[in-house]
Order: structure tokens, then C-alpha cells, then sequence
């Protein structure tokens, strides 16, 4: 007999936004769901680095999966936002027109959009336009305006996700790579880099490595090829310039470069979009970045006066098919969620509602139970944070606010950081304008010998 | 509660604490300091090596001793670290939070001396991947003598201002020997004999000419890619310290109501160090960058006075006269506004750098006229500063400093 490290009724593969809202929800139906993840912390790869909007689904593929799966993670995110203390800055968006062959798509799009069920879409005028964005070059157009497009914070989404799942007995393993694995007929062996683990099903939602984690079930039918995407991030006093979110009509090739807020009441342009082989290394480039800036400004002349905070690079796991790939094996019980390419912070949920029924009705043994609540720490800006909070105000990091203590928080718990970006992504510490000049120094050593994962 | 004072300082470097010291001097006693960390001193408290001091107390500190006696000679000051301000407002009203949480501070006058810090990775736009190892100066001394060690034991120092030998001497100090330095220009920035003391005094080949073109390195850094004029070449390392490229920290400044020059990149000031917003004053690196911390020392010694002028009414309350503009390759010149009448200094102080290399005349013309020129030979790091006998108070309609290149 072999030594198992763990054996559950279902794995999940992959710490991603994807992962970890499966794991939340096949947690809560009482599977206890083993996650595994093999970097040193989860959101370690394409849920790394995105746009962090919350999108209704009105330019989606008619039809698709996707769009389905969109409209349903909207709105569970909108039902317990306020359970999970996540943050929802009501922004809308505005996709705007900077000439006329962009304006005459306008009308279909918000056809299209009222066909998605997104009814309040509708386009309005250069003035109105003017009116609500008056820091937009005044070259635009007009714009469709979208009431219902918001942005979020894209980590702490997917932490009380973590969270929640934990709570309702599911477990995380980090820095555990499954290289492997077999099926006997009932059940799967999974070969990983912490030793083997016997699995009742799996589900693969390993990201961008996706197609290889699919071979071990059969042939993947999709191959990935990762498609970066850069930001450029403004410091704070730009986030004024902008109320809405600004969308690009888009093109037959990318849904084109956007310009927002961020939760953390920053302002962000991006991102690219450029097929690459390597799954795992986003890296910036000079050309880019300054081409990006160029971009922000012709759309807000004023961001010319503003400074960059931060600059970063996601990978979306994209393959050659537009839709999602997800599919059920009932015999060899394994699910696959593939090419959850770029609305999958949004859709997460309600992909895993699906996953939840498709496992309900291919293996049984799912119940309801009493949500467990595992509000996570607010980083929006338009919230309060612990440094207004009375004997909160010890900041160690001087440009984001962080307080010791949210970064004591941030070190223990059921899911503590795994790594230094672990941390950064749970308290926003060294990600502002100074990038550690003023407290890398005082954060390392607080977490000194206590990044375990 | 709103805490009342006179003055307030914000931000307790040396530019702040010698203006407490000074305004204490000068019997002005009902003043407030509000310093961000746990430790007053500003920057010299991490910069462990000597090299400060000599100009102001006559003999060689190192970093933190200097801090201690600046510190010392403040305390007859209401000296608040821990106190990290949050927001500037109109009237004085100045907002902030502490161990006890939220607290609100109003003054007649308020002193803004913020300092400075070194443009960080991001905002350098270098290319390639995100790992851990790059930083700045600032972050390096504080990993070396603030907390005993050192991040990096192979790294490329970039860039040959001043503060790239403060980082060869911290990490020396941490027993590492930096690969090399690495300057994009064709000569380094420091004065000569620079690069022999970096090779001589401390065995780092100094690389001119050479741009670094990318950051290698998933977790921690691998290496980096560089260009001596041949084209790409790999150096592996295990770290990239980024120095110099000073930028004031301005970022209470920007979303207030005060006004920023372009061209510094601090608060817009007048020849009394008052930023457009009369009640704030500002000084130190804040004003434009990096100067030794003996100039900065001096300025805040200089703003005390300004301070003490205007507490006593005697400085203009109405709006500065004229505003300096700039002509031919020059970065910035300061203080940005002229009161034509100008009481409380005679002789007018003006401070500038040039935006590139260059020799040339450089002229202050007041209303059509040359009222004063000098030939210079400049470099964009040295600071040029001169004096102009008072104005006429009758005339100077516009002044313009124009510089024409040889
Ligand atoms: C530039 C960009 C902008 C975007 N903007 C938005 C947006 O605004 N709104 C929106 O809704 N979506 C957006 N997205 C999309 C969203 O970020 C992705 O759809 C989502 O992050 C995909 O999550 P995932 O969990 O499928 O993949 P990942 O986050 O990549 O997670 C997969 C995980 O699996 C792990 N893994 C891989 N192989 C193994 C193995 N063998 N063993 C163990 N673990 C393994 C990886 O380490 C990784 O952590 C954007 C994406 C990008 C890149
Ligand atoms: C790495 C390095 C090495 C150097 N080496 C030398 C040298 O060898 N010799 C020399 O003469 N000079 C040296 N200098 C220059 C010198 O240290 C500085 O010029 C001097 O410290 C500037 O003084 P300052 O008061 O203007 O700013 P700082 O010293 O930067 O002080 C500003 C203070 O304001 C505080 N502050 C900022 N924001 C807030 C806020 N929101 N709330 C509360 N407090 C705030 C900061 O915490 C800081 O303490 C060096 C500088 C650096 C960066």
C-alpha cells in the first residue's frame, strides 16, 4: 500500500480565482475539497495580474458559456460582497467612440448588449459624454454607457473565497505541483511534488498550464497559449480623472486597452495583448509601458501631469477557441475548466455553480449547508481602512497605509502569505508610488522566517 | 479635537528638524513636528556611513550620529514620530493618524519638508521580469543598518550620482562587493575623480555607455542584459540597485490645493519659501530633490525665518507679483514667484539646474532688460544658484532666466 499525503473526494488543481471559487463551493455542499497548488501561494498566475472589473456579460458571445457563466458570478459577487466584506465601486463604463467607423458600431452593440439581457445599456451623446467624463479628450465621439460594469479587488475576491472554503473544511496545500497521475477504475492517484494524494474526482483548473494538466486525463483538445497582457498603474491624485470605466469598441483581434480606477483608488491603462509561449513568466518592456502611457494620455490629456506608481503583466490562459473549456468526464471522473481566458475573475462563481451541478448529477453526495461568513480585511480606498481606525495608525508602509497589525494578520490565520507577493496582495504593503524605498526593509523583516505555505 | 499651534512641521529630516531648532532660536516656541516613523532624522538615520555634518557643526557624523544631534537640538521642540499626515487643507488644517488613531492639527503656518526619494523600478519603465532584489539606495541602507542585513550578495549598483557611492559604502559595510556600476552616460555623474574611487577605493568597475535592457529573474534576480554599445550581453547577478533619479515626495502635495512647478516637480514657492497657498511654506529636498543634508539643513534654518517674518506680519498677503518663466535648456529655476518689493530679501536667492549638459549664458532679464548674466558651464546634477539685487519696485512687469548655449 502506498502512503497518501492526503486523500479527498474531489481536488482541485490549480490556487487560481478559478480554483479557489471551486473550492469555496464544492467546500460549502460538504465535499471537503482538497486545493492544490503549486506555486508558494495561490493567485500566483493569470489571477495575478488583470484588470479587476466586474463585467455584466453585454459584449460576450451570445450564447456562450462564458456569457453564462459571467452573468451568474456577477451576481453572486453582488449577493455576498457584503457577507465576504468585499468592496464594489459602482464606477459604470463607458465604451467610447474616438472616430466614425467606431461610432457606427455603437447602435449593434447595444442591440447585442439588450440581447445579453443587459438593459440598461444605451448610447449617449458627445455632451452627455463631456458631461460625465470631463477629462476625456474631447476628440471622443460619444460612447455607450454601461450602468453596470464595476470594479473590485481582484485578490481579496478570491482570498475569502480561500477563506470561506476553509472554513467549511476544505483544505489547501501550497508549493505542491501534481506532475501525474492515474485512474484505477474508482478513483484517481495524483503524483505531486509533496508526494502522492488519492483523489475521488478532480477538477482542473490549473490556468495557464491547463492543457498539460489535461494530458493527464487524455489528449487535451485545447492548447494554450498564454496571452500577455501590461499595465501601466498611475499614482492616486489620477484616479480623479476618471469616474467611469473606459472601454474600447472593440476590434475583431482584442478587446483593446482600458482605462479605470482601481479599488485601491489608483488609475490603470492596459492591457496588451501578446501571444507568447512560456506559461509562466510576464515580463514588462520598456516600449510597451511608454506606448501605454502614450495611450492614456491621448484618451486623458491631463494624465500627462500624473506619475506611475507600478507597472505589471498578466498571462491570460487562452486557446484556440473563443469559448470556455469546460467539459465532465463521468467515467473517469474528471472535470476540466480550460481557457478561462479573460473574464474569469468575474465568472469565477458561477463556474463553479456549474462545476457544483454538474457533480451534483454525475456523483451525487452534495448537501446545503449553513454559509460559514469569513469576511476577509478591506484594501479599497473608498472604505475605511485600519489606519483611520482608532489605535490603528502604526502605518509601516507610508504610501498604501498599512498598518502593522493588518500585516501581523496578513502572516497568520488559516491561509497565511506563502511569499512576499503573497503578503503584497493581502495588504497592498510596497505596491504604491515608492515601491519598498520607504518600508521593504521593515516589512521583510516582519515576515522573517514566517512566510510559510 | 483640532490640535493648535503656531507652526506645524511636517516630516522630521533634517530640513524640518533644524527649522524647529531654529524657529525655537528665534523665540518662536508654540510649534508642532509630525514625523511619519518611529525614529526622527529623515534619511541620515539609514545612511550608516560618515560624510555629514562638516558645513553646519564643523566636524564629520556619520548618518545617524548626525541625525541624533539634529535631533538633540530640536528638543526643546513638541516632537510627534509615529505621526504619519494624511491630508494638507486650506487654512492651516492639516490631517493625520497615530498609535491613537486619527488627529487633527491646524497652524498659522505650516511647514512642509517631506524630502525626496529615488524614482523607484516602476516608474523607470525597465523592462523585464518583477523579481525580488531590486530596489533603491534607500531600501538597501535600511536592510544593511537598520536591520543587519544585507538582501543581495552579487549586485549591479545603476546609475553614478552621489548616492551610488553611499550605496558602495553600505554595502561594503555589509561586506559585499557590488559587480560593477553602471552608468548610461558617457561619463559618470559624480565629479571626477569618481570613477577612480570606485575602481581604486573599492575594486567596482565603473561601465559607461552601457544601458541596461532588461531585468532577468523569476523569484529572486537572476541576472541582467545589458548594452556597452555591442549589443545585448547577459551579467549575472542577484541584484539591481537602482540610485539617484530623486524625485521630491510630493504625495500629500499633488491631490491638495497647493500648487506644483512642472519643473522641480516640488510645491511652487516664493522668495519667502511660501508655497501658492501662503500658510504652507515648504523646504528641503521637498523643494526640487536631492542637496546634501547640509543644504537642506540650511534651508530650514532659512524658512524658520521667513516663518517667524510672517507670524509677525511682515511678509506681502497679497498674491506674488510676477511669475519667473524659463527659456533654453533649463530644468527648473526656484522660487517660481517674485514680489517685486521684496523686505525681507534683499538680495534675491535664486537656485536652478539644467536640463543637459551645456556651456553657455545664462540671463535674468526683467521687463526687456539684462539685469544680470554670467557665463556657466553646467552639468544637469550641480546646482547653479545666484543672487540678484533687489527689484525695482516700480517696474519688472515679467522676468524670464533664459539660458543661450554657446
Ligand atoms: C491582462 C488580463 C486582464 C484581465 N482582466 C479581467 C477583468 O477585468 N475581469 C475579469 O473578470 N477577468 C479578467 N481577466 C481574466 C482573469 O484574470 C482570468 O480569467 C483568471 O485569472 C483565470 O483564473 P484561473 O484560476 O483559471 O487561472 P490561474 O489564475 O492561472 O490559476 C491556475 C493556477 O494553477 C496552478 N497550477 C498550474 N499547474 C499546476 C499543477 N500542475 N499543479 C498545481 N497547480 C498548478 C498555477 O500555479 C495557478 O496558480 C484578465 C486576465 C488578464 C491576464
Ligand atoms: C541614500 C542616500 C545617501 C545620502 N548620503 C548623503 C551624504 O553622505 N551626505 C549628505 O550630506 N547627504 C546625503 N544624502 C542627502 C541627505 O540625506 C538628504 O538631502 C537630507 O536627508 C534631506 O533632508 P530633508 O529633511 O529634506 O528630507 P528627508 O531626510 O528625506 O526627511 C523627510 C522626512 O519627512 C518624513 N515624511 C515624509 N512624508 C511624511 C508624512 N506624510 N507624514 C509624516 N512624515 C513624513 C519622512 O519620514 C522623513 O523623515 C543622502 C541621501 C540618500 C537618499
Amino acid at each position: 500500500m502506498r502512503e497518501f499525503i492526503a486523500d479527498s473526494k474531489v481536488v482541485i488543481i490549480g490556487g487560481g480565482v478559478v480554483g479557489c471559487a471551486i473550492f469555496r463551493r464544492l467546500a460549502m455542499a460538504g465535499l471537503a475539497p482538497l486545493l492544490v497548488e503549486a506555486a508558494a501561494d495561490i493567485l500566483d498566475g493569470a489571477s495575478k495580474g488583470n484588470s479587476a472589473l466586474l463585467h455584466t456579460g453585454f459584449d460576450a458571445p451570445e450564447g456562450s458559456v462564458e456569457l453564462s457563466c459571467m452573468q451568474a458570478g456577477y451576481r453572486e459577487y453582488l449577493a455576498i460582497k457584503d457577507r465576504l466584506n468585499l468592496p464594489l465601486v459602482e464606477s459604470g463604463a463607458l465604451v467610447v467612440a474616438w472616430d466614425e467607423e467606431q461610432h457606427a458600431k455603437l447602435p449593434a452593440m447595444v442591440e447585442k448588449a439588450h440581447r445579453n439581457g443587459v438593459r440598461d445599456v444605451a448610447q449617449i451623446g458627445r455632451d452627455e459624454l463631456r458631461r460625465r467624463e470631463p477629462s476625456l479628450s474631447p476628440r471622443a465621439l460619444g460612447a455607450l454607457y454601461v450602468p453596470g460594469e464595476h470594479i473590485i479587488d481582484p485578490w481579496s475576491a478570491p482570498l475569502a473565497y480561500a477563506h470561506q472554503g476553509l472554513a467549511h473544511g476544505g483544505r489547501i496545500l501550497r508549493r505542491c505541483r501534481v506532475t501525474g497521475g492515474d485512474f484505477d477504475g474508482t478513483r484517481w492517484v495524483l503524483e505531486t511534488t509533496r508526494g502522492p494524494i488519492a483523489a475521488g474526482a478532480v477538477v482542473n483548473a490549473a490556468g495557464n498550464y491547463g492543457d498539460l494538466v489535461e494530458a493527464i486525463n487524455r489528449p487535451s483538445p485545447f492548447t494554450i497559449t498564454p496571452r500577455k497582457g501590461q499595465f501601466v498603474v498611475f499614482d492616486k491624485p489620477a484616479a480623479g480623472l476618471l469616474h467611469a470605466i473606459l472601454l474600447p469598441v472593440p476590434t475583431e483581434r482584442t478587446k483593446g486597452i482600458v482605462a479605470c480606477r482601481t479599488a485601491f483608488g489608483n488609475l490603470l491603462v492596459g492591457p496588451t495583448a501578446e501571444d507568447q509561449q512560456d506559461r509562466g513568466r510576464a515580463e514588462v518592456d520598456h516600449a510597451t509601458l511608454e506606448s501605454l502611457i502614450a495611450k492614456g494620455i491621448e484618451m486623458i490629456p491631463d494624465l500627462a501631469r500624473h506619475s506611475v506608481n507600478a507597472i505589471y503583466a498578466g498571462l491570460r490562459p487562452a486557446t484556440q477557441f473563443k469559448d470556455y473549456q469546460i467539459a465532465l468526464d463521468r467515467e473517469r471522473r474528471w472535470i476540466t475548466i480550460g481557457g478561462i481566458r479573460s473574464t474569469g475573475l468575474t465568472a469565477a462563481l458561477g463556474i463553479a455553480q456549474m462545476v457544483a451541478r454538474d457533480f451534483a448529477e454525475a456523483f451525487g453526495g452534495l448537501r446545503d449547508a449553513e454559509p460559514i461568513w469569513t469576511p476577509v480585511p478591506n484594501l479599497a480606498e473608498d472604505r475605511a481602512r485600519p489606519y483611520l481606525t482608532e489605535a490603528g495608525g502604526d502605518v509601516v508602509c507610508h504610501c498604501e497605509l498599512v498598518t502593522r497589525r493588518e500585516i501581523e494578520a496578513a502572516l497568520q490565520g488559516p491561509l497565511p502569505a506563502g511569499d512576499l507577493g503573497g503578503l503584497k496582495r493581502r495588504t497592498r504593503c510596497m505596491m504604491g508610488r515608492c515601491q519598498g524605498f520607504y518600508c521593504s526593509a521593515e516589512v521583510v523583516a516582519l515576515s522573517e522566517g514566517r512566510l510559510a505555505s | 479635537m483640532t490640535q493648535q499651534s503656531d507652526v506645524l512641521i511636517l516630516g522630521g529630516g533634517p530640513a524640518g528638524l533644524s527649522c524647529a531648532r531654529a524657529l525655537r532660536a528665534l523665540g518662536v516656541d508654540n510649534v508642532v513636528l509630525l514625523e511619519r516613523e518611529r525614529a526622527l532624522g529623515g534619511i541620515p538615520r539609514h545612511c550608516g556611513h560618515h560624510g555629514f555634518g562638516l558645513r553646519e557643526f564643523g566636524r564629520v557624523y556619520s548618518g545617524p550620529d548626525y541625525a541624533k544631534r539634529l535631533i538633540d537640538e530640536a528638543a526643546a521642540i513638541d516632537l510627534r514620530p509615529r505621526m504619519t499626515v494624511l491630508k494638507l487643507e486650506p487654512a492651516g488644517v492639516v490631517r493625520a493618524t497615530g498609535p491613537n488613531g486619527p488627529e487633527d492639527f491646524q497652524a498659522k503656518a505650516v511647514v512642509l519638508a517631506f524630502g525626496a526619494r529615488e524614482t523607484p523600478r516602476s516608474a523607470r519603465l525597465i523592462t523585464g521580469s518583477r523579481p525580488f532584489g531590486v530596489m533603491n539606495t534607500g531600501a538597501l541602507q535600511q536592510f544593511v543598518y537598520l536591520h543587519g542585513r544585507c538582501p543581495v550578495q552579487r549586485p549591479v549598483v545603476i546609475g553614478s550620482e552621489l548616492v551610488a557611492f553611499s550605496t558602495l559604502l553600505t554595502l561594503r559595510h555589509a561586506g559585499i562587493k557590488p559587480l560593477a556600476i553602471v552608468e548610461e552616460n558617457a561619463r559618470i555623474t559624480t565629479r571626477e575623480p569618481g570613477s577612480w574611487i570606485a575602481r581604486i577605493g573599492f575594486g567596482v568597475p565603473v561601465l559607461t555607455g552601457t544601458r541596461l535592457l532588461r531585468i532577468i529573474g523569476r523569484e529572486t534576480v537572476t541576472g541582467i542584459e545589458i548594452d556597452r554599445g555591442f549589443g545585448p550581453e547577459e551579467m549575472e547577478c542577484d541584484g539591481v540597485i537602482l540610485t539617484g533619479k530623486f524625485r521630491p515626495e510630493t504625495a500629500l502635495v499633488a491631490p491638495s490645493h497647493i500648487e506644483i512647478d512642472p519643473g522641480t516637480r516640488g510645491p511652487a514657492i516664493d522668495a519667502y519659501f511660501r508655497c501658492s497657498d501662503h500658510r504652507y511654506f515648504a523646504t528641503g529636498n521637498l523643494l526640487r530633490g536631492i542637496e546634501t543634508a547640509g543644504q537642506c539643513w540650511r534651508e530650514g534654518r532659512a524658512v524658520a525665518q521667513m516663518v517667524a517674518a510672517g507670524l509677525e506680519n511682515r511678509l506681502p498677503l497679497r498674491e506674488p507679483d510676477v511669475r519667473v518663466t524659463l527659456r533654453g535648456p533649463l530644468a527648473y529655476v526656484y522660487p517660481q514667484r517674485i514680489y517685486r518689493d521684496a523686505p525681507t530679501t534683499n538680495p534675491l536667492l535664486f537656485k536652478a539646474r539644467v536640463s543637459r549638459a551645456v556651456r553657455g549664458r545664462l540671463s535674468v532679464i526683467v521687463d526687456g532688460s539684462v539685469v544680470w548674466s554670467r557665463r556657466i558651464s553646467a552639468l544637469p546634477e550641480r546646482r547653479i544658484a545666484w543672487c540678484l539685487p533687489s527689484l525695482d519696485a516700480k517696474a519688472c512687469q515679467q522676468i524670464s532666466v533664459e539660458l543661450d548655449a554657446a
